[in-house]
């Protein structure tokens, strides 16, 4: 039992800094709203990273500014234009649709057009093949499929 | 119409090329950020001295001056890795380099400055990191250019320890200088 509960402690001491033995907001409504907000924002430095992940210095600094302006009664959306005037659009997760971002918005819808459109073209094509060979067959070759298809014997060749 | 298709393929493996060499140059950083301040202006500062008795850093003193704002700590590794070209630097680009220690005990960085050299026209202590965090910058060292009417015109997130850098900040002077 005894030893059970040392593991836990170790295990405990393993995950205490990853969960942040910062400063927290002393209201629990307000410091779940800083979490959920770090959560959108991108660590500028390990950029797969969300600063809530994150344990570098910039996204402890960045995880301090979300909590202090919280605390000093701004919304969400003044801190997310706070730290797009500073570091861009790319500190946001879910990136606004603008002029600067349609490429990454409509690319890909792009792209499935394109393929769409190639996927049609082709099936309407072969659609329309079969009838066309059909009709290039010389006189012979049709005489020689009628009689294969008649008797199933081959005359020629 | 057909005869155009037929050239497609070629093109779209054109196009591929041109994407896979461009991801193959050695000097590209995939991770590079621009920065959202270029052609902005720089956010205001006004900062205590870093030497003892040497006046407030602020931003509005270099009016008119083309100055290359550097931003540096003792405890950071590349700073240190830059630190003795910087002297230089400023001598052959004609830019004083104004420097601010970042997140960094202003005694710290004084021990720095006195251990290594001071290259820096103006020193100045952003402590708590906020003027940095204005700058947008994502660690140290970071060198931002501004131009005499207060605007930021470049910006190197790197030690500039390299010929290569030197000469895309140079490049970056030229463009600003009259």
């Amino acid at each position: 039992m005894r030893h059970a509960f040392a593991l836990l402690a170790m295990v405990w001491l393993c995950l205490a800094p990853a969960l942040g033995q910062e400063a927290q907001l002393s209201d629990p409504k307000l410091e779940q709203r800083a979490r959920d907000l770090s959560k959108e924002i991108r660590c500028v430095v390990c950029q797969s990273q969300s600063v809530a992940d994150s344990d570098a210095d910039i996204a402890r600094e960045v995880r301090g500014i979300i909590r202090e302006q919280i605390a000093a009664g701004k919304s969400d959306q003044d801190i997310r234009d706070y730290l797009v005037a500073r570091y861009g659009d790319f500190v946001l997760f879910d990136p606004p649709f603008k002029a600067a971002t349609y490429v990454l918005w409509l690319g890909p819808l792009a792209v499935l057009a394109i393929g769409g459109i190639g996927v049609v073209v082709y099936f309407r094509r072969r659609a329309q093949e079969p009838l066309a060979r059909a009709a290039e067959l010389s006189a012979e070759e049709q005489s020689r499929v009628e009689r294969l298809l008649h008797d199933g014997t081959d005359g020629g060749a | 119409m057909r005869r155009l298709l037929f050239l497609l393929p070629i093109l779209i493996v054109a196009a591929l090329v041109a994407v896979f060499w461009r991801g193959l140059d050695p000097n590209r950083d995939p991770h590079a950020l621009p920065s959202a301040l270029i052609g902005k202006p720089a956010p205001s500062f006004d900062l205590p001295g870093l030497i003892e008795g040497a006046p407030r850093l602020q931003l509005a003193s270099f009016k008119g001056k083309l100055i290359a704002v550097n931003f540096f700590a003792s405890w950071c590794l590349p700073c240190r890795a830059e630190h003795p070209f910087l002297k230089q630097l400023s001598v052959d680009l004609g830019v004083p380099f104004i420097g601010i220690a970042w997140k960094d005990e202003p005694e710290a960085a004084r021990g720095f400055l006195a251990d290594l050299g001071d290259p820096y026209a103006a020193t100045g202590a952003d402590e708590s990191g906020r003027t940095g965090i204005d700058f947008g910058i994502t660690g140290v060292p970071e060198t931002f250019l501004i131009d005499g009417d207060g605007i930021v015109r470049f910006r190197l997130a790197a030690p500039i320890t390299s010929d290569a850098l030197k000469d895309e900040l140079a490049a970056a002077i030229a463009k600003v200088k009259p």
